[in-house]
C-alpha cells in the first residue's frame, strides 16, 4: 500500500468516525481499509476509544431529580 | 410557535444525556443537579421561541452550555483559556505499540479500553481544559455533527475541529500517563516516529 495513500487516509480518521465525510470520500476510505490492515487497526483503535468514552460518560439522572424538575416546571406561571 | 404544554413530553427524554454532560462539565453531582434543573427551567421559559422541526436536543445542549458557562465558570478564578497546541494523531495508539503482544492475545470481544478503568477515562476527560472538554463531550459522547457543535458553542466550525483535534490529543496523552504509571507502557518519549500527518491544520479562531 502506497505510504502517501495511508497518510491521506489516516489524516481523515476523525472526520471518518465523526461522520463528517462526503459519501464519495467515505467510500474511498472504506475501500482502503478493506485492503490495508495497518490503517484498519489504527482506525479500529480510535473507534474503540470513542466508544469507550461514550460508554463511560453515560449517566442516569439521580433518583428524584426528574420529579424535582417536573415540580419546578409545574410551579412556573403558565 | 411551540406549545409550552408539550415541553415536558419532548424535553424530558434528554434528561439522562444532559445530566451526563452536566456531570463532566461541573465534575460534582450536586452542581450537575443544579445545572440540570436550571437548564430545564430556562428551556421551559424559552420554549415559546423554539422553532418546532428544528433540533430540540441541540437547542437544549446550547442552553445547558450557556448556563454552565455563565453560572459555574464564574466561580473559577479566571476563564480557562489554555491553548493546548497542535499534535499528531494516533498519539496513544502509536505509544501503546509495546503492548502488541497483549493485543495479539486479546479476544475479539476485548475492547482497547479494557486497558483503562472507567475512573481513568472520566478523569482524562474532566482534566481537559473547558473549551476542549465541551467540544469532545459534544462530539464523542453525544455524537453531534461539527456544524451542530459550532451552533451549540457559538464558535466557527474551524474552531470546533481545532478544539476536537487538540482535546482528543490531550485526552490520549492523559490516558497514556495512566498506562505508563501502571507499567503498561514506556514513559513518554519525544522521538516516537510519526507516519500520519501531524495536524488537521485548522486554526483555533478564538482570537
Amino acid at each position: 500500500m502506497a505510504e502517501q495513500e495511508c497518510d491521506d487516509v489516516l489524516r481523515r480518521v476523525h472526520d471518518f468516525l465523526d461522520g463528517e465525510l462526503t459519501a464519495e470520500r467515505l467510500a474511498e476510505i472504506r475501500a482502503h481499509l478493506g485492503d490495508c490492515g495497518h490503517c484498519l487497526e489504527a482506525f479500529d483503535f480510535e473507534a474503540e476509544l470513542k466508544i469507550a468514552i461514550r460508554a463511560t460518560c453515560r449517566e442516569e439522572v439521580p433518583a428524584g431529580l426528574k420529579e424535582r424538575i417536573r415540580a419546578q416546571l409545574e410551579a412556573e406561571p403558565g | 410557535m411551540a406549545d409550552q404544554a408539550d415541553f415536558e413530553e419532548q424535553a424530558m427524554p434528554f434528561a439522562d444525556a444532559l445530566y451526563s454532560a452536566a456531570m463532566r462539565m461541573t465534575r460534582h453531582q450536586a452542581d450537575a443537579e443544579d445545572l440540570l434543573q436550571e437548564t430545564y427551567l430556562r428551556a421551559y421559559r424559552g420554549f415559546g421561541g423554539f422553532r418546532e422541526g428544528t433540533n430540540l436536543k441541540a437547542w437544549l445542549y446550547r442552553i445547558l452550555t450557556n448556563t454552565y458557562i455563565n453560572r459555574y465558570r464564574a466561580k473559577q478564578r479566571r476563564p480557562d483559556e489554555t491553548d493546548l497546541g497542535e499534535g499528531e494523531d494516533f498519539y496513544l495508539y502509536r505509544r501503546l505499540g509495546g503492548l502488541e503482544a497483549a493485543y495479539a492475545n486479546r479476544s475479539a470481544e476485548d475492547e482497547v479500553l479494557d486497558l483503562f478503568t472507567e475512573t481513568e477515562v472520566k478523569e482524562a476527560i474532566e482534566d481537559l481544559p473547558e473549551q476542549y472538554r465541551l467540544a469532545v463531550l459534544l462530539a464523542d459522547v453525544e455524537g453531534f455533527a461539527y456544524k451542530e457543535i459550532a451552533e451549540i458553542l457559538d464558535i466557527p466550525i474551524g474552531t470546533v475541529m481545532s478544539r476536537l483535534h487538540r482535546g482528543r490529543r490531550r485526552l490520549q496523552e492523559r490516558l497514556f500517563d495512566f498506562a505508563a504509571q501502571r507499567g503498561l507502557a514506556d514513559p513518554p518519549a519525544e522521538d516516537v516516529p510519526v507516519t500520519a500527518g501531524s495536524s488537521s491544520g485548522a486554526d483555533d479562531g478564538d482570537g
